[in-house]
This record gives structure tokens, C-alpha cells and sequence, in this order.
């Protein structure tokens, strides 16, 4: 038992595993990056870098062929903790490689921190336009809105995965069960004549005109997926009816039920923040005489529903606005009159800046008295030979 | 005589250099050089026609030099004002270059119809350009990446078609051949004209002859600006870029304002003197138009002229040539006269890397920029950092080793740079991303010397793998000196090539709003971090020795040359500016090279040359 425990701490901390995983790294970078090609970069991320074990489809079969990038990360990290706790004794000698593992250990955490904490959204304003919420780039929510009160809009978002589990679902805030009954991760939408020997599966709202027809899921990063399912409404004493609710469809669709108002759409996922932007204007300048972008920038307005905050910014490349939690970046733009920004929330982003930092000091120390010894060892050499 | 060896070399290598660097004389009775040093707006830069001239040179033919029918050599500048303004003569020039089977098949032409067997004339393609046109755009419609190279080629050769046709028609229209004597008399077309067209109140606009001219020359301007490739009227009052017009536009405009533009009416004159071979005319001309420049761009004619200067000395091609003789002296250095080859290939190196360090430093201060600015800078600026790290090595000690390998990697980038100019224009204004001196100061400088120090650390490796496997001469004591060199650069690549990584996480994470993307070209410089973390690690556990040191650096080369050119082949991801293809196969050239030498590393040490030597 002694002896297991020996051979298993030899192992953990041994430099012969450290330097395994770190190959075995880089096959996982290598493929990581060669696969892009063909899955896009976010499957690529979540296939390669953010699972612990790849898998390989073979026919019908996952195949697991290769340790991913947490369960390679995450030996790592132990190897390294192993190692530190094993082998620490305080030396100056050996104060720049300690630092530069500490930082390292820092890293390797940030990383798994934004892989799990990181989410990102964007946000398209028009000139003169306002929000107070970004849309994520992937997800997708069911909003069911309680428009009774035309002052302000209640509403229930459902997450595009639970109208995937096809589960009822019953909210506190609806007099309704929700009840996902087909779901299309892709879709494509067609017109329904009346005589139509295909019989509509929505019994209600627009749906009862339109076919639906599953579609391949796509990777690219320039296209998304377009998701289509159909809901029945059904209230303890009546069904309300089927819908066809679609990311196709860009109108929502109204009904009214105790006396309320309804609303019902199926949109990409929104953050709403405690703040309001307003594009007052979106330049895109080019070098003369050509389509070479130079800068784009956006001028905004920002206000807080309290009025405290009411100013404006300038978000442009390499100069993002950093607020509330939320980071704001010039990512792109349709048209001359309209900017898209990305919104990014990573509570964790100051980690790699410290984490950094420690491995840069380190190393340079490290090195540093590498070099010194060198030239102190020389330097008597030196004499010697000319003497 | 072994004494003076050493002097004799660098003197005659500096009188090589100072004889590139004298100012250009003018070789015939025109002042070309004056006319090369005109400033005129390409691509959003104010750089000379000497620029435009050469850098169109490189795109038609893949060099600088133009033989004209009747064998004689001519200037870049020369060449650009026929084109310009005699196309009758600089269609029969023969700079369009054709390899591809196919491509010269399609064109109905052999490669004994080329000069060299490969450059043709504008006159010789004239029958195939509708068909060339079909061809391109049919290949057009394939997407990038996966045309073939038949269908590579016809796009190259129709963008050159292109591009000389836009030049013939900048300034001049190449159809009609008294376009320049019409300009020569605008000011009277122009003043009667006007006074016809308004006498008729514009219901007749074709009344008198002036008239009618005006409306003919109104047309021919609408076509000299649509395709005009560079704008070559400067604003008046000098800096505001967006200013500069082309001659059509400028011209046009003094149909309404009644005013006729310095400029066009200069390179109109210009034009007419070349036609004319009236030498004073044009000298006049062009002194004329450089004084009225003077006082609203001092600047930008400044920066022309030393544009033309540094275009003129080519000192990167000198460079090169010095960087190969250093090479040999080195390694003959080893089999003879050790201190006095050594000495003359160790100068050799240092002044041809201050010729590099000029030339970078000129195009920093050309650029306003950093070193470092596209794929094709940073080929310099990979050689001219291992270079700077094999002077020190070669410094401390003057074993020929840094010498050998300064000779052998400043050539090779320097040709790959050379490669990489083919293009067009080396100096390109940066995309909204990259527009920041900051981060392409500290990051990208920083991988980059990450770079070199990798690639230097691999070129050691050869050679201690290569000196020990082929030859004797690898001793002990030079043995244990190269593996400590190989070791200690790969510290300083470790350094380097991690904070530079690390720097661009923070760019990453200004610009885009994430440290790390997995991106290709993120994921390039990590793998070359973690390859130089396995090196070290794998020698402080005892894994390795000399021989596992120089085998896993050799393979650095590899992972390097991967980063630095792979990934920009896949054509993915927010990094991918720097795309080109025609390169692919020299990657695996290079790769298969080094796996080669690591192959021959793998012989059992017993069996190296040099070891079975000292053992006997």
C-alpha cells in the first residue's frame, strides 16, 4: 500500500508526465487547429478544449481517440501543484521558476474559469436607436410576454434546451403549461396552400399556413442555426392550441387568455442590463482611394434608468467600454448607419493579466540569472585564456 | 598574406556597400530620377512613382528588371512613363510572365515565343484576352482556396493584364493617340467651348467643334477616372490624404470650375515631352512641378525622395549577397585559417546586418510604424533578430558558429522576403485592427524575436547534427559550446516567444473581448512556447542530452515554420490576414528536410563522424 502510494506521488510529480502532457498538448493545439476547417472555431473550442475526452464519431458510435483539453489541462495542473508542494524549498536560485509555475497554475485556473464564467453577446444599434439588452450569438429563448400593460412588457423566457428535452414546463408566472412537442435545431419554413394534403401540425396562430422541415445543424462561423418548434398552450381547462413558433418567424404572435394579453416569440437568448445605450452616431473611415478599413467607431450614449450615469462614450478598435460588468467592443457593422458590438461578461478576465505577470517576472528572473552565471563562469575563462 | 585577409574582405565588402548607396545619376538626357521621385496616392500611401513602377514590376514579372525588344536595359521609371504614355512602344515589352503550361495553351503562345522562355508582350496576349477573360471568371467563381493552380495562374496573369491597362490609363487615354496634344490646348478648348455651350443656352451642346471636343474629352475623363490606379493630383494645401484626385477627376472638374489643375496639366506636358523626346521640356517640367510642390508638401517629397533612394540601393538584396559570403568563410573557417576566415565572415555578418538594420529602420521611417507589419517584415525581422542573437554568440565565442548560422538564416529569410514582395507593395496601410503602433511594438515585435530565437536555436541543431554526423571537425570542447549555445538561445526563445504570446492575449482581450480564442494563429504561437517548455523540461529531468537537445530543437524549426506560414494556408479564424498558397509546397519541402536531418540524428552516436574520431 506504502509502495503505491510512493509510485503514485513519483508519478504526479515526476517531470517525465509534465513533459508527456505538454506533447500531448500540443497533438490536441495541432488537431484543434487543423480541425477548424472544418467544424468552425466554437465546435472546434468545445470538441477539442473544453471536454475532457475527444471523441471521434465512427458510423453511429463516439469513439473516444484522445485526452481533452481539461483532463489534459487538469493533470497538468495536478502535476504541477504535486510538484510545487513535493519539491518547495525557498532558494533565490530557484524564486524565478516558482514564480513562473505559479502563474502558470493561475492561467491554466483563469482558463477554466472563463470557459465556464465567460458568455458572450451582441448588440446591433441603428443611429438614433436605443437598448437596454444584448442577444446572445447562438442561444435561443422562447419569450412569452405579458403585453396587458402597455407601460411594461412581463416576461417568461424559456431556454432553447428545454424545448429540446420536450418536457412541460410550468411557470410560476403563467396560468399556462408550456408543452414543447416537436423541436428542429435547423429548419427551413415553406407556405402551406389551404388544400394542402400535408395537415398543419400548429392548430393555432401563423403556423396553421406554414410547413416546417428539419435541416443539417451548420458550424460555420458566418452562418447560425435557425431553430423551429412547435408548443401547445394548454391551460388547466383547455387546450389554447398548437403553435409553430420559429427563429424564421421575426413577429410575434398575440392571444389573449384570462383576460390577459399575450405574446409569444422564439428569439435569440437577450441579457438585459441595469443601462441603456443609444448609438448617436457610427463612423466607418477607409484609407483614400480605397475599401482598406481604417478605424470604426461608435458614439453612444449611456444612461441609467436612476439617472446617475448620463454621458456619452466612444467605443472604437482596440478601445472597448468597460462597464457594469459587461464589456463592450466594436466588432463589426451593416450598412453606414448601424454597428455591432460585442458584449462580453467574464468576471474572471483579470485573472490571466496577474497570472501573466507572475510567469513573465519569473521567467525573466529565471533567465536572468541564467544569464549571469554564464557571464560570471566566462569571464575568468576569459582571463585565464589570455594570461 | 593570411594577415591581410581579413582587411582586404571587409574593404572590399564596404566598398560594395557604399558603391549601392550613392545617389541615382540619370542615364539618359531626361531626369527620370526626378520624375520617379513624383509623389502620387496608391492604396491609401503617398509613396513615388519609382514605388509604383518597381512594385507593378514585381506583380507583371517577378523582378525589377526590363530588357526592352532591342536588348537594352532600362530604367523601372523609363518603363513606367512608356507604359504610360507611349503604348504603341511598351506593348511590345515583353513583362508579363506566363509559366504555366496551360495558361500559355490557352494564350496560343510556346515558351520560345518568351524572353527567357517565359515573359511575353502585351502585344503577344492581345488575341487570347477574351478568352483569358472567360477563363478568369470562371475561376473567379471557385473560392479561394480551392482553385486550382491553372485557374491561379489565369487570375494572376488577367490582374496583370488589368493592372498595366489601368496604368496606361491614368493619365493618359491609350486609345487616342492626340489625347496629350488635345490637354496641351485645353485652355483654349475649354474657354471657347464654354462660351459655345453657354451661347446655345445647352440645347445644342454639339454646336461648335470646341464644344463638341469638350464633350468628347468630358467622356474620355469619366473612363481616366474610373480606372486610374493611382491618384496623382495632390491636394492644395499638401496633407489631408482624402484630397488627392485623379487626373480624370481633376480634369473634369475644370469643366465646370473653368480652372485647369497644376498637376494634370504637369504630367500632361510630361507626357507629351516623353512622346516627343523633347528632353528640356521635360526636365523643365519636372522642376517646375517639384518647386510648386515644395511649398505645400515638403514632407511627402522628402519621403520620396528617400523612398527612391532606399528602392534604388536595394539593400536587403546586398544583404543577401553578403550573408552568403559570410556563410562560406565560415564554414571554410573551420577546415582553414580559423582566426582569419572567421574574422572576415564574423564582419561580413556585422555589415551586412547593418545594411538590414538600416533598411528596416528606413522602412519603420517611412511607414511611421513599427518593424513589424505584415508577413512580409516580418521575414526580415526573424532574420534580422537571429542574426542580431548570432553576432553575440559569435561574440563570446569566435568558433564560426554564429557566423555560419547568421549567414545561412539571414539568406534564407531575406530570400523568403523576397518571395513575399512579389505581391506589390511591401509598405500596405494597416486594417482597422492592426491599426495600433502600441501592440504591433510590443507584441508582435516580441513573438517575432520568439520566432527568430526558435528558428536559431534549430539552425545550431543542424549543424551540430550535420558537423558531427558528416564531418570530423566536431570536437568535444566545440560539442559542449554548441549545445550550451543551442540551450541558452532556446531560453531566451522560451522568454521571448511566452510573453509575446501572452501579450497578444491582452491585445485579444482589448480588441475582441477574450484572452484566449483557440484561434489558428493563437494556437501557432502557443505551440511554439510549449515546444520550447518540453525542450527545457525534458533536459532538466535528464530525458535528453546533447543529442536529444539538437534533435527536439531541430524539430522547433518545424513547429516554427508551421506557425509562422501553416496557419495562415488554412484560411480560418480572425487572424487569417495574411493568407497566401502558392508557399504550401515549400512548407513541406522544409519540414521533410528537417525530419531528414532528424532521421540522420538518429544513428546511434558511436556512428557520428566526429565521435568514432575521438574514439578511435
Amino acid at each position: 500500500m506504502k509502495d503505491l502510494l510512493t509510485s503514485l506521488r513519483d508519478f504526479f510529480v515526476s517531470l517525465k508526465l509534465t513533459v508527456a502532457l505538454l506533447v500531448f498538448g500540443m497533438i490536441l493545439v495541432f488537431a484543434g487547429t487543423l480541425d477548424q476547417v472544418n467544424l468552425g472555431i466554437w465546435a472546434t473550442q468545445e470538441k477539442y478544449f473544453r471536454s475532457f475526452i475527444v471523441y471521434t464519431r465512427v458510423g453511429d458510435f463516439a469513439v473516444p481517440v484522445f485526452p481533452g483539453g481539461y483532463l489534459i489541462g487538469g493533470l497538468l495542473l495536478i502535476n504541477l501543484v504535486a510538484a510545487h508542494v513535493y519539491r518547495f524549498t525557498f532558494t533565490w536560485r530557484k524564486s524565478g521558476i516558482q514564480l513562473a509555475h505559479a502563474g502558470l497554475i493561475l492561467l491554466l485556473i483563469g482558463e477554466l474559469l472563463s470557459g465556464l464564467w465567460q458568455k458572450d453577446f451582441a448588440m446591433r444599434l441603428t443611429e438614433s436607436e436605443s437598448k437596454n439588452y444584448a442577444e446572445a450569438f447562438r442561444e435561443n429563448e422562447l419569450a412569452i410576454i405579458d403585453a396587458t400593460d402597455d407601460k411594461f412588457d412581463e416576461v417568461v423566457a424559456i431556454p432553447e434546451p428545454l424545448l429540446a428535452k420536450k418536457s412541460p414546463i410550468q411557470h410560476p408566472k403563467l396560468p399556462f403549461r408550456v408543452v414543447p412537442k416537436t423541436y428542429y435545431p435547423n429548419s427551413v419554413l415553406s407556405a402551406r396552400k389551404a388544400d394542402s394534403p400535408v395537415a398543419a401540425e400548429a392548430t393555432a396562430g401563423f403556423g396553421e399556413r406554414i410547413l416546417a422541415a428539419p435541416q443539417p445543424m451548420t458550424y460555420k462561423t458566418d452562418e447560425r442555426n435557425l431553430p423551429t418548434a412547435f408548443v401547445e398552450l394548454a391551460a388547466p381547462d383547455k387546450s389554447l392550441g398548437t403553435y409553430l413558433v420559429s427563429l424564421h418567424l421575426v413577429m410575434p404572435q398575440e392571444f389573449e387568455y384570462g383576460g390577459r394579453k399575450w405574446k409569444l416569440i422564439l428569439r435569440t437568448a437577450r441579457i438585459y442590463q441595469p443601462f441603456s445605450l443609444t448609438l448617436l452616431k457610427f463612423n466607418h473611415d477607409r484609407y483614400a482611394g480605397t475599401d482598406i478599413p481604417k478605424n470604426f467607431s461608435s458614439r453612444l450614449k449611456l444612461q441609467t434608468p436612476d439617472g446617475r450615469d448620463d454621458r456619452e462614450v466612444l467605443i472604437y478598435m482596440n478601445n472597448p467600454l468597460r462597464y457594469a460588468g459587461l464589456t463592450f467592443y466594436q466588432s463589426g457593422y451593416e450598412g453606414e448607419r448601424t454597428t455591432i458590438l460585442q458584449v462580453v461578461h467574464n468576471p474572471s478576465w483579470l485573472v490571466p493579466y496577474v497570472a501573466c505577470t507572475l510567469m513573465t517576472l519569473g521567467l525573466a528572473i529565471q533567465f536572468g540569472i541564467h544569464l549571469l552565471g554564464f557571464a560570471g563562469r566566462r569571464a575568468p575563462q576569459a582571463a585565464t585564456a589570455t594570461a | 598574406m593570411k594577415n591581410y585577409f581579413a582587411p582586404a574582405t571587409i574593404l572590399l565588402a564596404l566598398i560594395a556597400v557604399a558603391a549601392t548607396l550613392r545617389p541615382t545619376r540619370n542615364t539618359t538626357a531626361y531626369d527620370t530620377t526626378g520624375f520617379s521621385r513624383l509623389p502620387v496616392l496608391v492604396n491609401g500611401r503617398v509613396k513615388p512613382l519609382d514605388t509604383v513602377a518597381r512594385t507593378s514590376l514585381l506583380m507583371l514579372q517577378g523582378r525589377q528588371r526590363v530588357t526592352t525588344p532591342d536588348r537594352r536595359s532600362i530604367a523601372p521609371a523609363e518603363w513606367l512613363l512608356d507604359v504610360m504614355f507611349v503604348p504603341a512602344v511598351a506593348d511590345e515589352y515583353q513583362h508579363f510572365e506566363i509559366v504555366h503550361p496551360d495558361v500559355l495553351a490557352l494564350m496560343n503562345l510556346t515558351a520560345a515565343d518568351g524572353a527567357g522562355g517565359k515573359r511575353f508582350s502585351f502585344h503577344q496576349l492581345t488575341k487570347g484576352l477574351a478568352e483569358l477573360d472567360r477563363q478568369a471568371k470562371l475561376a473567379y467563381d471557385t473560392e479561394s482556396a480551392v482553385r486550382t493552380p491553372f485557374q491561379r495562374a489565369t487570375i494572376q496573369l488577367r490582374d496583370g493584364v488589368i493592372l498595366y491597362q489601368r496604368l496606361q490609363n491614368t493619365l493618359n487615354a491609350a486609345s487616342s493617340a492626340d489625347f496629350l496634344d488635345q490637354l496641351a490646348r485645353f485652355d483654349k478648348t475649354l474657354a471657347t467651348g464654354l462660351a459655345a455651350t453657354k451661347a446655345h443656352g445647352g440645347t445644342n451642346p454639339g454646336a461648335s467643334p470646341e464644344a463638341r471636343l469638350l464633350l468628347e474629352l468630358s467622356a474620355s475623363f469619366g473612363t481616366l477616372d474610373s480606372v486610374a490606379y493611382f491618384r496623382a493630383v495632390p491636394p492644395p494645401n499638401g496633407a489631408d490624404t482624402h484630397a488627392w484626385q485623379t487626373a480624370g477627376t481633376a480634369w473634369s472638374a475644370s469643366l465646370n470650375s473653368g480652372k485647369i489643375a497644376p498637376a494634370a496639366l504637369a504630367y500632361a506636358n510630361l507626357g507629351r515631352a516623353w512622346q516627343l523626346h523633347q528632353p528640356e521640356a521635360f526636365n523643365k517640367t519636372v522642376a517646375d512641378f517639384r518647386a510648386s510642390l515644395e511649398s505645400t508638401m515638403a514632407g511627402a517629397l522628402r519621403r520620396c525622395d528617400v523612398e527612391g533612394r532606399f528602392n534604388s540601393a536595394q539593400p536587403f538584396y546586398t544583404s543577401t549577397l553578403l550573408y552568403v559570403a559570410a556563410f562560406l568563410l565560415a564554414v571554410a573557417s573551420w577546415l582553414k585559417w580559423p582566426g582569419e576566415l572567421g574574422r572576415a565572415a564574423f564582419w561580413l555578418v556585422g555589415i551586412a546586418f547593418l545594411l538590414e538594420t538600416t533598411g528596416i529602420g528606413a522602412r519603420m521611417w517611412l511607414e511611421s510604424r513599427p518593424p513589424v507589419t505584415n508577413l512580409y517584415s516580418s521575414a526580415l525581422f526573424v532574420g534580422w533578430g537571429a542574426v542580431a542573437l548570432c553576432l553575440v554568440l559569435e561574440y563570446v565565442y569566435k568558433n564560426a558558429i554564429g557566423s555560419v548560422a547568421a549567414g545561412l538564416i539571414g539568406f534564407a529569410t531575406l530570400v523568403i522576403a523576397h518571395h513575399l514582395a512579389l505581391g506589390g507593395d511591401t509598405m500596405e496601410m494597416m486594417r482597422a485592427v492592426l491599426d495600433s503602433n502600441f501592440w504591433l511594438a510590443t507584441h508582435v515585435v516580441t513573438v517575432t524575436v520568439g520566432y527568430s530565437a526558435t528558428f536559431l536555436a534549430g539552425f545550431l541543431a543542424l549543424i551540430y547534427v550535420l558537423r558531427g554526423t558528416l564531418t570530423r571537425s566536431l570536437s568535444q570542447p566545440t560539442a559542449d559550446a554548441l549545445a550550451k549555445m543551442i540551450y541558452g538561445i532556446v531560453c531566451f526563445a522560451t522568454l521571448f516567444s511566452f510573453v509575446g504570446t501572452v501579450l497578444g492575449g491582452i491585445w485579444a482581450d482589448q480588441s475582441w473581448g477574450r484572452f484566449w480564442g483557440w484561434d489558428p494563429k493563437e494556437n501557432g504561437a502557443l505551440l511554439i512556447v510549449i515546444w520550447n517548455a518540453v525542450i527545457l523540461h525534458a533536459r532538466w529531468g535528464g530525458l535528453i542530452k546533447q543529442r536529444g537537445l539538437a534533435v527536439l530543437s531541430i524539430f522547433g524549426n518545424i513547429v516554427t515554420a508551421w506557425s509562422w506560414f501553416g496557419v495562415n494556408m488554412l484560411g480560418v479564424g480572425l487572424h487569417s490576414y495574411g493568407f497566401m498558397d502558392a508557399a504550401f509546397w515549400w512548407l513541406v519541402l522544409f519540414v521533410a528536410s528537417q525530419l531528414a536531418v532528424i532521421a540522420i540524428a538518429a544513428l546511434p552516436t558511436e556512428k557520428w563522424r566526429s565521435f568514432r574520431a575521438t574514439a578511435a
